[in-house]
């Protein structure tokens, strides 16, 4: 029974060990660590962003305007700086471009991002952080049909939607040896040529409070969940003791 | 006081009445009042009842989410398939609908935990031996049942990963010799993943395999009830038995068992709640991440794997391929080689030399292990004679045998002993070896092809040599079984 149990501990631990640094070395995308915030100032003005910027490609149409009172609008507020497209506050966030003439125009129909926080998590981190990278590795590039292009997504179809914020990026590229005796021509790193209205800091707080909206809009009730998750937590803890405690009156008589 | 006897009279008057036209008492008595456990139930005995409790709860959050849920694959106005957007509605617009959803997804993983940790508790202590057989027959039965359950259910959220998911799994009927491609658009009901799929798994989802799940159940409860329930001694308490009839080591059910697993049950919902909670995605692996993005017939996400409680299956899937064979050969020829040598009956003679023939000729054809030519080649019907069958169609009879390797247990294991507890080193490393095995096969299921552990240690071999492992703990079972170096059974079980 000892050997068994060394073995399963074995593998245990194997299991533990293996199940998440591994899965990093694999991938080679370094993502930045995404300052997500939930207080109201940030998810308000991710919500400005959201709407100003990107809502004319993108919808969320999962989302309704009047959710957007749990993070402190009223829906007068809602309606006289977010609706553009409705009159309606129950309305879902829809967008009226058609997917086949968006398709025509940028090759691919911009999907729809009300989940696009929870659908970017992969092993290389969590989708917030994946957005937060993802949205500052903009950089010029005269190949590309937009003229834009992008570290974490190479060749998207999708132009730099905040450009006149941060400026213009440019790649400054680098020859490397790849290990193998071939040479290889690697981005080193994105250079602001062209201010933007932001200077670079300001640019990743205004990224960092789209992304916390983006990873809001993922699912509003995120923080309902886990709040009422502890007082769940503390109950089921009560009935724990005292069904041991009931256990344990039970088994008194048994020899 | 006269009041109180009043209606306990009452009581006993209306229990009178339902008993003389259905056997509530008796039932009650049988199953639960007087079903006699051996007292030495240890942790591993938990998982049983939690089964039961996981059922429940997908049945239960099931119905609430088949009230919101639309399995329909057509677009709504923002060009979102109408399923998908409805598990949606069911997270934001339902009352409590992100609650409940969680409860279901998170109790297909719970589901599986539970189940893998009660068969290893069969596979610790012997509990498919006899007189146990059919408990455990069942038991397979119903953990196939749960297999096709999760796959069907994992279509519905009509994301990425379901879809393709669905294509790979169906695709690999499509490896059957003969009738393959036609099966496996027989499956589907259309040529790609599509509506009609998406409707027909609903229905086997939400009625067909519930209702088959329901009724293996009940069979096993009512094997289980009416030979016995083993321990963790692997001794049969009904051998000693008082002057009532009653065994000396049992315990009724009800209640020392129902308070027991009250307190079981209230430590697995902490664990339960924490990751509904908590981590409802279980780190992308009880909700995949690329699951979030609609299904889209036109693209092929860069890599498919299945939900977590398969991986160690499609591991096995995926080793085996061409250069895998020739082992696989060996095994089957070193099988039946013993087979051969073991048993006198010629007819289990003729079939041990047929397997190894046949086998040879399934894998390679007319080659030299598959590395020369075929002498000639003759195609019927898709089976091309002088090459043997393709690797892929082993591959989906090793992904379908690995699973029901298990219900041949009763009779592959000859131990003179049924718990670990009295078997010896032996079995005790090849059983640690198996797990090792299974685990390694798990994780490696999840990582896309070409992947090593640490960045150096490339995974395909690791998942042959798991794969022989895996194969080896049940082909060579009734030999290792006998030669193993058991200690004596105790009389009676031991406890505390």
């Amino acid at each position: 029974m000892k050997l068994l149990n060394k073995l399963l501990c074995v593998a245990a631990l194997l299991g533990a060990a293996l199940g998440t640094p591994l899965a990093q070395a694999a991938t080679e995308l370094k993502l930045d660590k995404a300052p997500v915030s939930f207080s109201n100032a940030s998810l308000q003005n991710g919500a400005k962003l959201f709407v100003n910027y990107c809502m004319g490609c993108h919808g969320a149409s999962f989302l309704r305007y009047n959710r957007l009172t749990q993070i402190g609008l009223t829906e007068q507020q809602i309606k006289d700086n977010l609706m553009f497209s409705t009159d309606k506050v129950g309305e879902q966030m829809k967008i009226a471009l058609r997917r086949e003439d968006a398709k025509q125009w940028f090759g691919v129909a911009p999907p729809d991002l009300t989940l696009v926080a929870r659908a970017r998590a992969s092993e290389s981190g969590t989708g917030a952080d994946w957005l937060y990278t993802y949205l500052r590795s903009f950089y010029r590039d005269d190949t590309r049909p937009t003229g834009w292009n992008n570290v974490v997504f190479p060749n998207v179809g999708m132009p730099h939607a905040l450009w006149s914020l941060q400026g213009e990026q440019e790649a400054r590229l680098v020859t490397k040896d790849d290990g193998h005796g071939k040479k290889v021509t690697e981005i080193e790193k994105l250079e602001v040529v062209k201010p933007g209205l932001l200077m670079p800091e300001e640019y990743d707080a205004q990224v960092a409070d789209l992304v916390s909206f983006l990873v809001w809009m993922g699912e509003p009730s995120q923080e309902t969940r886990r709040g009422l998750g502890w007082i769940v937590l503390a109950a089921l803890g009560v009935l724990a003791v005292l069904a041991y405690l009931l256990k344990h009156a039970y088994w008194k008589d048994v020899h | 006081m006269s009041q109180i006897n009043a209606l306990v009279d009452k009581g006993k008057e209306v229990l009178g009445w339902v008993d003389e036209r259905f056997p509530l008492s008796s039932l009650y008595k049988e199953h639960l009042a007087e079903y006699y456990a051996p007292k030495n139930f240890n942790f591993w005995y938990f998982f049983g009842s939690l089964a039961l409790l996981v059922l429940v709860n997908q049945i239960v959050t099931g119905i609430f989410l088949v009230m919101h849920y639309k399995p329909d694959a057509s677009m709504n106005g923002a060009g979102i398939p109408v399923a998908f957007a409805s598990v949606e509605y069911i997270m934001r617009d339902v009352p409590g609908g992100s609650f409940i959803r969680y409860l279901h997804s998170t109790g297909a993983s719970a589901f599986f935990i539970v189940v893998y940790l009660h068969m290893f508790r069969g596979l610790l202590y012997g509990s498919y031996r006899k007189p146990r057989e059919l408990v455990w027959l069942f038991g397979m039965g119903i953990f196939l049942c749960l297999m096709g359950e999760a796959f069907f259910g994992y279509l519905l959220p009509w994301g990425q990963m379901s879809g393709w998911g669905a294509q790979v799994i169906v695709n690999l009927f499509s490896a059957v010799p003969v009738i393959g491609p036609d099966l496996s658009v027989f499956i589907r009901g259309d040529f790609v993943v599509s509506d009609a799929t998406l409707n027909r798994f609903f229905a086997f989802h939400v009625i067909a395999i519930p209702l088959v799940l329901l009724g293996l159940v009940s069979a096993h409860l009512i094997a289980l009830h009416e030979v016995g329930s083993n321990n963790p001694d692997g001794v049969e308490i009904k051998k000693k038995k008082d002057a009532r009839g009653i065994p000396i080591d049992g315990i009724p059910f009800h209640p020392y068992y129902t308070v027991k697993d009250i307190f079981g049950v209230s430590i697995f919902l902490i664990i339960f709640a924490a990751v509904v909670f908590f981590a409802p995605e279980g780190g992308g692996y009880f909700l995949e991440f690329n699951n979030f993005v609609p299904y889209d017939p036109m693209k092929t996400p860069p890599h498919i794997a299945p939900v977590w409680y398969f991986t160690p299956f499609y591991s096995m899937l995926r080793a085996t391929t061409s250069d895998f064979l020739p082992a696989l050969w060996a095994l089957v020829v070193v099988v039946a080689g013993l087979s051969f040598v073991s048993c006198k009956n010629v007819w289990v003679r003729r079939l041990c030399a047929l397997v190894a023939v046949g086998t040879y000729w399934g894998f390679f054809g007319l080659t030299v292990f598959g590395k020369t030519p075929a002498l000639f080649d003759f195609d019927l019907l898709g089976v091309h004679f002088g090459k043997g069958l393709d690797a892929k169609f082993w591959g989906v009879a090793m992904m379908g045998g690995s699973v029901l390797l298990f219900a041949f247990l009763p009779w592959l294991d000859q131990s003179p002993v049924k718990s670990i507890r009295y078997k010896g080193g032996l079995y005790k490393t090849i059983l640690s070896l198996f797990v090792v095995s299974f685990i390694l096969l798990g994780i490696l299921g999840t990582k896309a092809p070409g992947y090593a552990f640490f960045g150096v240690i490339p995974g395909e071999p690791v998942a042959a040599v798991c794969t022989l492992i895996y194969l080896c703990f049940f082909a060579f079972m009734p030999w290792y079984s006998r030669l193993d170096k058991t200690k004596p059974e105790p009389e009676r079980v031991t406890w505390k």
